[in-house]
C-alpha cells in the first residue's frame, strides 16, 4: 500500500504538469492561430528577431 | 497648415486606442508581450525612440490564404519603417503590428505597403478586434480544468469500481482526494452554466443551463456529504465527466461563432472607404471613412463611393444610389443635393460636407424602422431553451416523486434523497444539452466552408422556420451592375470604336459597353484625346470628325428615338447606335428560385425600383408575385402583414433601404456586397456571386433542426432507458458515468455527419 503514496503524487503531478503547460500556452498566445502555427513550423528561416516572442 | 497632423491625429485616436484597450485585459498578452521584448531583441537603436506606451494597429488582411503570403504580409510589414514588429494571424486573416515610431508608420501607410506587395488590407475598428477572443480564452481554460480533472477523478473512480472493499480506508482515501478535485473545478469551470441559469430564473423563465446547474451541483454536494460519512454513493466523476462534455460543447459553438462574426466584420472594414478630407487652408488629408464627423468637407472622386452622409457643396454629377434606395437609374445632383454614404459618384468629382443624419432624412427613417424592428426579435425563445421548459419541470417533479415514494416505502430521508439525486444526474440533460450545439457546430463550420458567414447564434433556427422567402431586386436577384442587352444587334467595329471611348469613364454604361467589349474581343484599346462632359457623356474628335458616347441629347439624336435606349453613339458618317442595358440577374438567380419552390416556399419579390425594371427581373427569375417602388416603411408592413398572418418571413436583400426589412423579418440573408447596415442587421452573410448560396444556407437550417431533434430523441431515449433504474435504486456510480458518457458521444457522432452531407432542400 505505500507504493500508493508515491504513485498517488506522481499521477497528479504530472496531469497537474500538462494542465499548467496547456495553461501557460493559452495564455501566451499559442492558440490564437493554429492555422499559421501550422506553416510556421515549416519555415526554414529563424524568424526575425522582432517577432520572436 | 491650419491642422497640423490632422491625419496622425486622428489617426492616433482609431488605431492607438487598440494599444490602450489591449494594455487593459489581460487578453493583450501576446501583444504587450511582443511589445515589451521587441525593443531588445530588436536593437538599441529601435528602443531609444519607443514611448513607453506601445501602439499597435491591426489590419485585415483579404487574400492572406497560405503560409507563404503570411510570410510575405509579415515581412513587407517589418520592412517598413516605424514598425517594430508584426504577427500575422492566419486563420483570422488579420495583423497585429506594434509600432516603433508610431509618427512614420500610420495604418495607412502600411495599407500602402501591402497593396505594393499584393495584398488588400484595412484598418480594423478597435472594438471589432478583442471581440470575442476574452472569451473563447477563457472557455478554453475551463474546459482544460475540467478535462484534468476528469481524467484524475475518473482514474480513482476506476480504482474504486475495481474492486476495493467498502470501507477500505484506501476507498475513503480516494474520495477525498476526488472531493479534493471535483469541488474547485465544479466552482470555477460551471460557471458559464451558473450565471446563465441564474440569469433565467431571475426573468422567471428556465433553459437548458438550470437543470445542467442543479445536477452539476447537487451530486457534487450529495458526493460530498456521503464521502464524510463514508458512504459509497459518490458521484464526483459523473459530476465532473459531464461538466467536461458541456463545455466543449459551448466552447465550439462560441467558436465558430466568433470566427464567422470575425470575418465578418474583416469584409466590412475591407469595404470601408477612405476620405479625403479637405482642410481649411486646402490641404487634403486622408482619413478611415468612419473617423469623418460632420461638418468636414470632402472631395469625392468619379467612381468612389460617398465615404459619409452629407450634402453637395460643390459641383454636379450623377449619383448610382442602388446601394440605398435600390434604383438603378443613376440620379442627377447638384450644390445642395443629399447624398448617402455607399452611393457611387458616376460623374465628376464634387465637394461635399459631412452632416449628421437629420430628422427627416431617408438614413434617420430607417435608422428609427431598424430599432423598432430589432426589438421585435428579441423575443425568440430558442430550440433547446423550448425543450428545457418541457424537460426541466419534469425532470424535477420525477426526482422529487421518487423522493417521496421511497420515503413512504420507509427507506429513510437520507436513502431517498441519494436515489433523487441519482434520478437527477441520470436525466441531467448533458446528451439533451449538447443535442442541439453540437449540430449548430457541425453545421456553422459547413457553411463556413462554402462562403457562408452564420452570424446570429439561433440564426438556423430562425432559419429553418421560415416559409416565405421575400427578395429584393438590385444587388441581390440581379448582379447589380448593368450590362449590355442588346449587344448582338452591335457590329464589331461599332462596339470596338465604342468601347474605346467607354474605356475611360467609369459610368456604369460606359462599364458595360466596355466589359461586352473585352468579352468580344478579349482586350480593349482605350481612344487618346477622350473629353467627359458630366451627366451627359463622351466625346473625341478625330480626322474624320467628332465622335460622342452619351445621352440621347448629348448625341443629338432625333426626339422619336430618344426613348428606346439609355446609351447613344454617334459618329460622322453613320446613323445613331442605340445601346440597350439591363440588370442581369445573378447567373443561378432562377435556378435558386426554382429550388426554393420546389421546397414549397412562397416567393416574393419587393423591390425599390420601377416597375418595369422589377418586372422584367421578377418574369426572367420565374418570381410571379411582385411589388416595385417600396419605401424602406412600405417593404416593412408588407413584411408585418405576412408575419401577422402566421406565416414566418425570410428576407434577402442588400441595400440599405432593405435594412429595416432584414431586420424585421423573421430570419435574414444578405450578400457581402451589401451595405454595412443590411450586413449587420443580417443573420448570415454570403460571400461570392452565387444566390445557391441562400438554398445551401436553408438546406442546411432545415437539416439542421431535424438532426438537432434526432438528437433529442437519442437523449430522451437514453433517459427512458436509465430512468427506470434510476427511480428503482439500481443506479451505481459506475452505470451513472457509463450512461452519460455515452449518450453525449453518440449525439456528437451524429451531429457531425452534417459536415459533409450532400444536402438537398426539401419543403
Amino acid at each position: 500500500m505505500t507504493s500508493l503514496a508515491w504513485l498517488v503524487p506522481i499521477a497528479l503531478g504530472l496531469g497537474g504538469l500538462g494542465l499548467a503547460a496547456f495553461l501557460w500556452a493559452l495564455q501566451s498566445g499559442q492558440y490564437e492561430d493554429l492555422e499559421g502555427a501550422a506553416y510556421r513550423a515549416l519555415e526554414d528561416e529563424p524568424p526575425a528577431p522582432s517577432e520572436r516572442r | 497648415m491650419d491642422r497640423p497632423g490632422a491625419l496622425s491625429e486622428s489617426e492616433t485616436s482609431a488605431a492607438y486606442s487598440t494599444g490602450n484597450t489591449a494594455s487593459a485585459g489581460s487578453s493583450a498578452c501576446c501583444t504587450m508581450r511582443a511589445a515589451a521584448t521587441s525593443p531588445a531583441l530588436g536593437g538599441a537603436a529601435k528602443a531609444a525612440s519607443i514611448p513607453p506606451a506601445l501602439q499597435t494597429v491591426t489590419l485585415a488582411v483579404e487574400n492572406m490564404v497560405c503560409g507563404g503570403c503570411m510570410r510575405k504580409v509579415e515581412q513587407a510589414l517589418i520592412a517598413a519603417p516605424g514598425v517594430a514588429s508584426a504577427r500575422a494571424n492566419l486563420s483570422a486573416k488579420r495583423v497585429t503590428v506594434v509600432f516603433a515610431d508610431r509618427q512614420e508608420a500610420g495604418a495607412m501607410r502600411l495599407i500602402d505597403t501591402l497593396a505594393g506587395v499584393g495584398f488588400r488590407a484595412a484598418e480594423l475598428a478597435p472594438e471589432a478586434i478583442e471581440a470575442g477572443r476574452d472569451d473563447s480564452r477563457r472557455f478554453l481554460a475551463r474546459v482544460a480544468v475540467a478535462g484534468f480533472a476528469a481524467m484524475n477523478i475518473m482514474l480513482f473512480s476506476v480504482s474504486v469500481w475495481a474492486g476495493s472493499e467498502a470501507g477500505d480506508p484506501i476507498h475513503k482515501l480516494f474520495f477525498w482526494l476526488s472531493a479534493a478535485i471535483a469541488l474547485p473545478t465544479v466552482a470555477y469551470a460551471g460557471q458559464p452554466f451558473y450565471s446563465s441559469a441564474w440569469a433565467a430564473l431571475k426573468r422567471g423563465r428556465l433553459n437548458m443551463d438550470v437543470p445542467i446547474s442543479l445536477a452539476i451541483i447537487l451530486s457534487a454536494t450529495m458526493s460530498l456529504y456521503q464521502t464524510i460519512r463514508g458512504g459509497d454513493q459518490v458521484y464526483f466523476d459523473a459530476s465532473v465527466t459531464l461538466l467536461f462534455f458541456l463545455l466543449i460543447g459551448r466552447y465550439l459553438d462560441q467558436r465558430v461563432r466568433t470566427r464567422a462574426r470575425g470575418a465578418a466584420e474583416n469584409i466590412l472594414s475591407l469595404k470601408a472607404q477612405w476620405a479625403y478630407v479637405i482642410a481649411s487652408d486646402g490641404s487634403v488629408e486622408r482619413l478611415p471613412s468612419r473617423l469623418v464627423e460632420p461638418g468636414m468637407r470632402i472631395a469625392v472622386a468619379a467612381g468612389e463611393r460617398f465615404p459619409a452622409d452629407g450634402v453637395i457643396v460643390h459641383g454636379t454629377t450623377s449619383i448610382d444610389e442602388s446601394l440605398i434606395t435600390g434604383e438603378t437609374m443613376p440620379r442627377q445632383t447638384g450644390i445642395n443635393a443629399t447624398v448617402y454614404a455607399g452611393s457611387v459618384n458616376l460623374g465628376a468629382p464634387v465637394e461635399m460636407e459631412a452632416r449628421a443624419a437629420e430628422a427627416d432624412t431617408l438614413l434617420a427613417q430607417i435608422a428609427r424602422l431598424m430599432e423598432t424592428a430589432e426589438q421585435a426579435r428579441g423575443r425568440y425563445v430558442r430550440l433547446a431553451d423550448r425543450a428545457a421548459q418541457f424537460y426541466a419541470p419534469a425532470v424535477h417533479t420525477l426526482a422529487a416523486l421518487a423522493f417521496i415514494g421511497w420515503m413512504f416505502a420507509g427507506a429513510g430521508w437520507e436513502y431517498s434523497l441519494t436515489i433523487a439525486i441519482a434520478v437527477l444526474i441520470i436525466t441531467c440533460p448533458c446528451a439533451l444539452a449538447l443535442a442541439v450545439p453540437a449540430v449548430q457546430v457541425a453545421a456553422s463550420a459547413r457553411l463556413f466552408d462554402r462562403g457562408i458567414l452564420l452570424k446570429a447564434a439561433d440564426g438556423l433556427e430562425r432559419l429553418a422556420e421560415t416559409g416565405i422567402a421575400v427578395f429584393d431586386k438590385t444587388g441581390t436577384l440581379t448582379a447589380g451592375v448593368p450590362s449590355l442587352a442588346n449587344g448582338a444587334a452591335i457590329g464589331d467595329a461599332d462596339l470596338r470604336a465604342a468601347a474605346a471611348l467607354a474605356s475611360l469613364s467609369r459610368h456604369p454604361y460606359a462599364q458595360a459597353v466596355v466589359a461586352a467589349a473585352k468579352q468580344r474581343f478579349g482586350s480593349v484599346q482605350a481612344a487618346s484625346g477622350v473629353e467627359e462632359a458630366t451627366g451627359a457623356g463622351l466625346r473625341r474628335v478625330t480626322e474624320a470628325g467628332e465622335e460622342r458616347l452619351g445621352s440621347a441629347s448629348w448625341c443629338a439624336v432625333p426626339q422619336a428615338l430618344a426613348d428606346s435606349a439609355s446609351l447613344w453613339y454617334v459618329r460622322p458618317g453613320s446613323a445613331p447606335l442605340a445601346f440597350q442595358f439591363e440588370d442581369k440577374l445573378r447567373e443561378d438567380a432562377a435556378q435558386a428560385i426554382a429550388a426554393l419552390r420546389r421546397a414549397q416556399y412562397r416567393i416574393l419579390l419587393l423591390s425599390g425600383d420601377r416597375s418595369e425594371a422589377v418586372a422584367a427581373a421578377a418574369e426572367a427569375a420565374g418570381i410571379s408575385d411582385w411589388h416595385a417602388a417600396l419605401k424602406p416603411q412600405e417593404k416593412i408592413e408588407r413584411i408585418e402583414a405576412l408575419k401577422a398572418q402566421g406565416h414566418r418571413v425570410l428576407m434577402v436583400g442588400d441595400g440599405l433601404n432593405d435594412a429595416p426589412a432584414l431586420a424585421a423579418a423573421n430570419a435574414s440573408v444578405s450578400p457581402s456586397t451589401a451595405a454595412d447596415v443590411s450586413q449587420t442587421a443580417s443573420d448570415a452573410v454570403f460571400q461570392g456571386s452565387k444566390l445557391m448560396a441562400v438554398v445551401e444556407l436553408l438546406a442546411t437550417a432545415r437539416k439542421t433542426r431535424s438532426m438537432a431533434f434526432q438528437n433529442f430523441a437519442i437523449a430522451i431515449g437514453y433517459n427512458m432507458l436509465f430512468v427506470p433504474l434510476a427511480v428503482a435504486g439500481l443506479v451505481t456510480p459506475l452505470i451513472a458515468a457509463i450512461a452519460m458518457s455515452t449518450s453525449s458521444i453518440i449525439v456528437t457522432v451524429n451531429a457531425l455527419r452534417l459536415r459533409t452531407a450532400k444536402l438537398e432542400l426539401a419543403s
